[in-house]
């Protein structure tokens, strides 16, 4: 069979294949909403269920309620009916499969393992995630498109909210599941997995960029640098910026808010600054210490 | 027809069961919700855009159902199956060749489980596109995500109940994770100075043990079908609470 049929027939990937058709539906479905809405205000008209009345909740909501669950439940039942749950071979310590995957909504994160350390990857950055998506209603105090959808009232919280959701987590999910194979390595879905396949890639400290050795006084001092410059600079850089452009709203925000913005904000943009660096550069640390690399 | 209708709702069973008729007026239609404790949940009237589908696309409801089915077919599945490592495995297969109906109710939870997850992420989604989690639900949002955490974390911990190569390799990969944690993982920074060795960090805890095992499938079983469940399940009343309480689903403010 051809491997990309296979691949994406696979029982668990079909989910994977659902959840990019239902997630890419949603995707323009509210991106269309937020554009007519858009239009409507800025033809003075009112937007989207601005001029609603009440309903009864008996029958309107319970009747639609009553017809998804119907819906959802034929869904899944029909999915059941036609796809076969995996069972694979007894577990066995000591038969470790190449490649070893997590659940595929942890794919994203496996993923992160080819460019941070495991601490990193595994430990620091899932936990920023869950804080800084708690931290967003406390720190976008945009008090416009509340409760409508909307592009141009939210331009700058939309966008970097789109980025992190459908680039950094569905689209690495979606690498991890349909293009990584044996050692890791990058296939297309319709290559041919090898185990036998080796690839060589010489890796280098960013200190080496400049010939000096990344495991040595000088090489620590420009890692440390470079980090420390990567987010105090960009702490200060913006600040700066948006003191000239912009000061009530600096005002507004407060030293706390922006701090934990710009925090959040630096430390979700060093994955795709990483990436760059391993990928364009073969870059493989920033900063060697003796407890940690970056 | 009718005749027999009328009959059957004279019933005194019937009578028992709804306690009055419903004719098509306000006052019924009212009484319809709050006189019956699952539609309780809704309040008597709300605003057209809740129940439009293109407004909320009925997604956190859906979870809702999803977790629901979840629920259902995991108790069916927990009479056939002792996580034990010497049984785990045979159960999966009794469910697929002894047990009547064991492979769709397997697949449902299967299924349902892979779409839970994936429905649970588009609602996050829809309510951040609409701007929901501002004033006053910043805290429904807060809940919502740790909803989403326990979402995923329930899906991880049934991965290894069937005590498959799949499951086995997946919560080794996952745990070893836990290994990493600064200070407090046997290979994490720092760790040596608190004295963390794989035997007392936060992978033996997890565990149960050094490595995947007995003790491990106990834990994961008792974390998917007793304790995640249930603090899922609080975190959800108060989840819907606070929709009503911060007043209803999000609309836009005119004025
Ligand atoms: C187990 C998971 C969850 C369940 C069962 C659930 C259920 C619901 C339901 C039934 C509603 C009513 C409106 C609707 O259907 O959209 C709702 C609203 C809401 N949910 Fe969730 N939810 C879950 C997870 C989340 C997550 C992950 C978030 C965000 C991170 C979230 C944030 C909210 C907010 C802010 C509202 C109010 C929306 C509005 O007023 O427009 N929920 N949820």
């Amino acid at each position: 069979m051809n491997p990309f049929i296979e691949i994406i027939t696979q029982p668990d990937n079909i989910a994977i294949v659902i959840m990019i058709l239902m997630v890419s539906f949603f995707m323009v479905w509210a991106f269309q909403q937020a554009f007519q809405n858009d239009k409507l205000k800025s033809a003075g008209y009112a937007v989207d269920g601005e001029l609603d009345k009440d309903v009864d909740t008996f029958k309107p909501l319970v009747r639609i309620e009553l017809l998804i669950s119907l819906a959802v439940m034929l869904f899944l039942t029909v999915w059941s009916i036609v796809v076969d749950a995996p069972l694979e071979e007894i577990a066995n310590p000591t038969l470790t499969p190449n490649p070893a995957k997590a659940p595929w909504y942890f794919l994203g994160l496996q993923e992160l393992l080819v460019y941070f350390d495991p601490w990193l990857a595994g430990v620091v950055l899932p936990s920023l995630i869950v804080v800084g998506l708690i931290a967003i209603p406390y720190i976008d105090i945009n008090p416009k498109g509340n409760g409508y959808y909307t592009f141009s009232e939210r331009k700058y919280s939309i966008l970097i909210f789109s980025f992190g959701f459908f680039v950094l987590w569905l689209l690495l999910i979606v690498i991890g599941v349909f293009d990584r194979g044996p050692g890791w390595l990058w296939y297309w879905p319709w290559q041919e997995w090898d185990i036998q396949r080796v690839v060589y890639e010489p890796t280098r400290d960013l200190s080496n960029l400049v010939g000096i050795e990344s495991r040595s006084l000088p090489g620590f001092i420009i890692g440390a640098v470079v980090v420390g410059a990567y987010m105090i600079g960009g702490m200060i850089w913006p600040y700066k910026y948006w003191q000239k452009k912009n000061p009530e709203m600096l005002q507004q925000l407060g030293m706390t808010r922006y701090v934990t913005i710009v925090f959040l904000f630096i430390t979700m943009m060093s994955v795709p600054i990483k990436m760059i660096l391993r990928l364009v550069f073969l870059v493989k640390y920033v900063w060697i210490t003796p407890w940690f690399n970056v | 027809m009718n005749d027999l209708f009328n009959k059957v709702k004279k019933n005194l069973i019937w009578k028992s069961v709804f306690r009055r008729d419903y004719r098509d007026n306000v006052r019924d239609r009212a009484l319809a919700i709050f006189g019956n404790v699952f539609l309780h949940l809704h309040p008597v009237k709300v605003r057209e855009s809740a129940v439009k589908l293109r407004y909320t696309w009925g997604m956190g409801g859906i979870t809702f159902l999803a977790f629901i089915i979840l629920t259902i077919t995991g108790v069916v599945l927990m009479f056939y199956y002792h996580p034990t490592v010497d049984q785990a495995y045979s159960d999966m297969k009794d469910l697929e060749f002894q047990v009547p109906y064991g492979v769709i109710t397997r697949n449902l939870h299967r299924w349902g489980a892979h779409f839970m997850v994936i429905v649970v992420m588009i609602h996050m989604f829809r309510v951040f596109m609409t701007g929901s989690y501002k004033a006053p639900r910043q805290f429904n949002w807060g809940i919502g995500v740790i909803l989403l955490v326990l979402t995923f974390l329930l899906s991880f911990t049934g991965y290894l109940l069937p005590w498959d190569q799949l499951g086995f390799w997946a919560i080794t990969v996952g745990t070893n994770m836990g290994a990493a944690t600064p200070l407090l993982g046997y290979q994490g920074p720092f760790s040596e100075y608190l004295h963390i060795t794989p035997y007392n960090d936060v992978r033996f805890a997890l565990l149960g043990g050094a490595i995947v095992g007995g003790n491990a499938l106990l834990r994961s079983y008792i974390w998917h079908c007793i304790a995640i469940p249930l603090i899922a399940t609080i975190l959800m009343v108060v989840h819907f609470w606070r929709v009503r309480k911060d007043g209803g689903i999000s609309r836009p403010q005119n004025n």
